[in-house]
């Protein structure tokens, strides 16, 4: 027990103590905390009228970064399977990572949701044994379970880990090895559950196409690496922690293969709506080509595929792809792409038209980006504390003091 | 562009008229383990409660701990009651009578609608709102959506108008297509909740637990005829226009960050009345009954009149039915 608190202690210097650059991050973080807490009050007193969400478009700024972020926790798995089921060492290395961004981005996703409830404080009615869960019906209670189920189970994994590796010991592989494997599925199933809850109302052609799971789990594939990527290049920079240039690479690699399934799915939902031209085209053609003087969306469209493909032919080609000033930039390129699809692009032509066919034309009010702003200010926070507890504990600076001086384990996982 | 187009308010008043509500019969399936569950929430609550109450306004512990509506047992149903009553009365200042009357047995409504005598005149959207209290303005929020259509284009989405502004209706070449919850037998908003706060009554009727409702807006997005609508401000309503003839799961006063609907007026329905709409067309364009009895209008229509349901091919199984009699 004493062991446990010497290590909270631990956590504490490791996050308090940093450099004058960690601590404007910090700063700069806490502000954009702040404004999200501001805008969120102002919210809470005049309700969601402060946004431009209406009846015609009942959902929209909150819930596609909520979609966007859900993809980006899902990727984990990309790092994930080559660790532990291929044993690929220079992933096995940064595996953790990838599972502290799926915890940071769990806690964004959640909290969208959160910020999306006309009544936020009746949240546990959707709770087991609390409330009254509509289960199995209600995709969103499905999303829930899965959301929390994955969570839960990142942050046990990642814990004892950690906690193990300060302590210097190896990991039982016997609770290790099951918990990883079963991430696996659970984090397939949260994205796939999610893209379930648009993809099951008949209400709204858009969404109602059966490609829509696997296109979510596509560009998953896509953004969330690419936002790994950058990291690591940062990671390593910040704290000599040795990421080898081999899995940066192999990421790329794989990521470029998740962008091809991306646009030829992609290509195969719009050759169908508009080779079949049927009243279900109004929804495609608000995105790409607007309904008469109605374009907001249409600038937003080219854009992010624009970025797609771009960052798809810097990726396909090797000699771009390791290279790293065209791997960082395809890597933005990526993320704006996908940001762009699963903000704006997926969830508003879903409700424009309108069921009734009117047309009501969303763009977020400044209260609605000051609350993302703050959502996406904690979610940051949670990863910085994070990364600063778990690199060191990698690296071995950080260790129990007992087994401080003792043997210097490389860098990563104890290897068993 | 702006954010919300609205229809002219109509705030003229010749109040309906009132009748004393009795009823007091707790509806549903009955109890599930209530004892069990307002247990574990009362323990689980205690600290939750504290920060997020005072996120928005107007809650306190009791709501807070509150059971699903069909598992308040008759008594507790007497006391939610009577606190709405009395917070109608410190709101507005006026006394109200809210039942909580279930379904009468043998009874499953149904609603025809006459489109060839529909003339676009919106009478009864205004006499909704007033009926089911409404707020009026910044939200105004109407259960009844009128379309315009062309006669050239048949009964087609892309080509209605729902913002019509005529000096005289109806217009030559229109006709008009009036919209509103199609209390369907295979509701895609009550799969869509997650949290059981909306479902379908013995009678027909889809409700909505007004203090169940997480605002999710779930199944707004499900419900393909546009008929829910979210209290995204505190309603507007004005204390003198308060119909104090009130139904728990129908018109009394809805708090924001919730989702409401069209119930038939379950408050008069249930008493043997007909719905608002119904009493103030004025070309008799609605019709209205119990679709068990061989003898109600609703069924004389069915049997004579061709009727179709609006988007039939989303198998919904609507209880309101369009048709043409002449
Ligand atoms: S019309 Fe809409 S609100 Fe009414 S029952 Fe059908 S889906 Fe539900
Ligand atoms: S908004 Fe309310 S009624 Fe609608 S799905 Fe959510 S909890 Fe259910």
């Amino acid at each position: 027990m004493s062991g446990i608190l010497e290590f909270v202690k631990g956590c504490v210097r490791q996050v308090l103590s940093g450099g004058r650059a960690y601590k404007a991050w910090m700063a700069f973080l806490l502000v954009m905390i702040g404004v999200g807490v501001v805008s969120y009050t102002h919210q809470a007193t005049a309700g969601l009228i402060a946004s431009n969400m209406r009846d015609d478009v009942s959902w929209a700024f909150y819930i596609g970064n909520f979609t966007f972020l859900v993809g980006v926790a899902a990727a984990a798995v990309l790092l994930v399977i080559p660790a532990y089921v291929y044993q690929w060492k220079p992933i096995k290395e940064v595996v953790v990572l990838g599972e502290l961004l799926a915890i940071s981005a769990l806690v964004m996703a959640l909290l969208f949701i959160l910020v999306d409830m006309g009544r936020p404080d009746r949240f546990l009615h959707i709770a087991p044994l609390l409330g009254t869960p509509n289960w199995p019906a209600s995709m969103l209670t499905w999303d829930a379970l899965v959301l929390n189920t994955y969570l839960g189970l990142n942050l046990v994994l990642v814990l004892y880990l950690l906690f193990k590796t300060y302590r210097g010991e190896h990991y039982d592989k016997r609770i290790f090895l099951p918990l990883v494997l079963l991430s696996i599925p659970v984090s397939i199933s949260t994205h796939t559950v999610t893209a379930f809850l648009y993809n099951g109302m008949a209400a709204r052609p858009y969404w109602n196409a059966s490609i829509l799971a696997p296109r979510f789990i596509a560009s998953a594939f896509c953004s969330g690496p690419a936002v790994m990527i950058i990291l690591f290049q940062l990671l390593r920079k910040a704290f000599k922690f040795d990421i080898k240039d081999e899995a940066i690479w192999k990421i790329a690699e794989l990521m470029s293969y998740a962008m091809f399934l991306n646009l030829f799915l992609l290509g195969a939902e719009l050759f169908k709506e508009y080779y079949s031209a049927t009243e279900h085209l109004l929804y495609t053609q608000y995105l790409w080509g607007g309904i008469g003087e109605h374009t907001v969306l249409v600038k937003y469209a080219w854009l992010s595929l624009a970025c797609s493909v771009i960052a798809f032919l810097l990726f396909l080609v090797p000699r771009t792809r390791k290279n790293f000033l065209t791997l960082n930039i395809g890597c933005v390129l990526i993320w704006a792409g996908v940001y762009i699809e699963k903000g704006m692009g997926l969830i508003i032509p879903g409700f424009t038209p309108s069921t009734l066919g009117q047309i009501y034309e969303y763009t977020p009010t400044r209260m609605e980006w000051g609350v993302a702003g703050g959502v996406f200010g904690i979610g940051f926070l949670t990863f910085t504390i994070l990364v600063k507890i778990a690199v060191p504990i990698l690296v071995g600076t950080f260790r129990a003091p007992e087994r401080a001086h003792g043997h210097a384990p490389a860098a990563g996982y104890p290897v068993p | 562009m702006t954010p919300n187009k609205s229809l002219p308010v109509v705030t003229d008043a010749d109040a309906p008229p009132a009748s004393p509500r009795d009823g007091v019969d707790p509806i549903g399936d009955g109890p599930l383990d209530p004892a069990r569950r307002a247990f574990l929430r009362t323990a689980a609550a205690g600290t939750a409660v504290a920060a997020l109450a005072s996120c928005s306004s107007g809650v306190d512990m009791e709501d807070f701990l509150r059971k699903h509506f069909k598992e308040l047992s008759p008594d507790e149903l007497k006391k939610v009651l009577a606190k709405v009553e009395k917070r109608n009365q410190e709101r507005f200042g006026k006394k109200t009578t809210v039942s909580a009357k279930g379904p009468q047995p043998g009874v499953e409504y149904g609603y025809g609608l006459d489109i060839s005598r529909c003339v676009g005149c919106r009478r009864c959207v205004y006499a909704c709102v007033k009926e089911n209290n409404q707020s009026r303005t910044e939200p105004q929020i109407h259960w009844i959506q009128v379309l315009e259509m062309d006669k050239e284009h048949g009964v087609d989405l892309a080509h209605a108008d729902l913002y019509y502004e005529a000096d005289a209706v109806p217009r030559p070449g229109k006709f008009y297509f009036p919209v509103q919850c199609q209390q369907c037998r295979n509701p895609p908003c009550v799969k869509a909740c997650p949290t059981q706060a909306t479902w379908k009554e013995q009678d027909g009727i889809v409700v909505i637990d007004y203090d169940w409702c997480i605002g999710c807006r779930c199944c707004m997005s499900a419900c393909p005829y546009g008929a829910r609508h979210f209290n995204w401000a505190t309603p507007n309503l004005p204390a003198e226009e308060l119909n104090p003839d009130q139904h728990y799961l129908g018109n009394r006063p809805r708090p924001k960050g919730v989702v409401e609907k069209c119930t038939f007026c379950i408050q008069r329905v249930r008493e043997g009345r007909y719905t608002a709409c119904v009493e103030v067309c004025p070309v008799g364009a609605r019709k209205f009954g119990n679709l068990l009895d061989p003898e109600s209008e609703i069924r004389k229509v069915m049997e004579t009149k061709r009727v179709f349901v609006f988007k039939e091919e989303l198998a919904t199984h609507p209880q309101f039915y369009y048709f043409y009699a002449t």
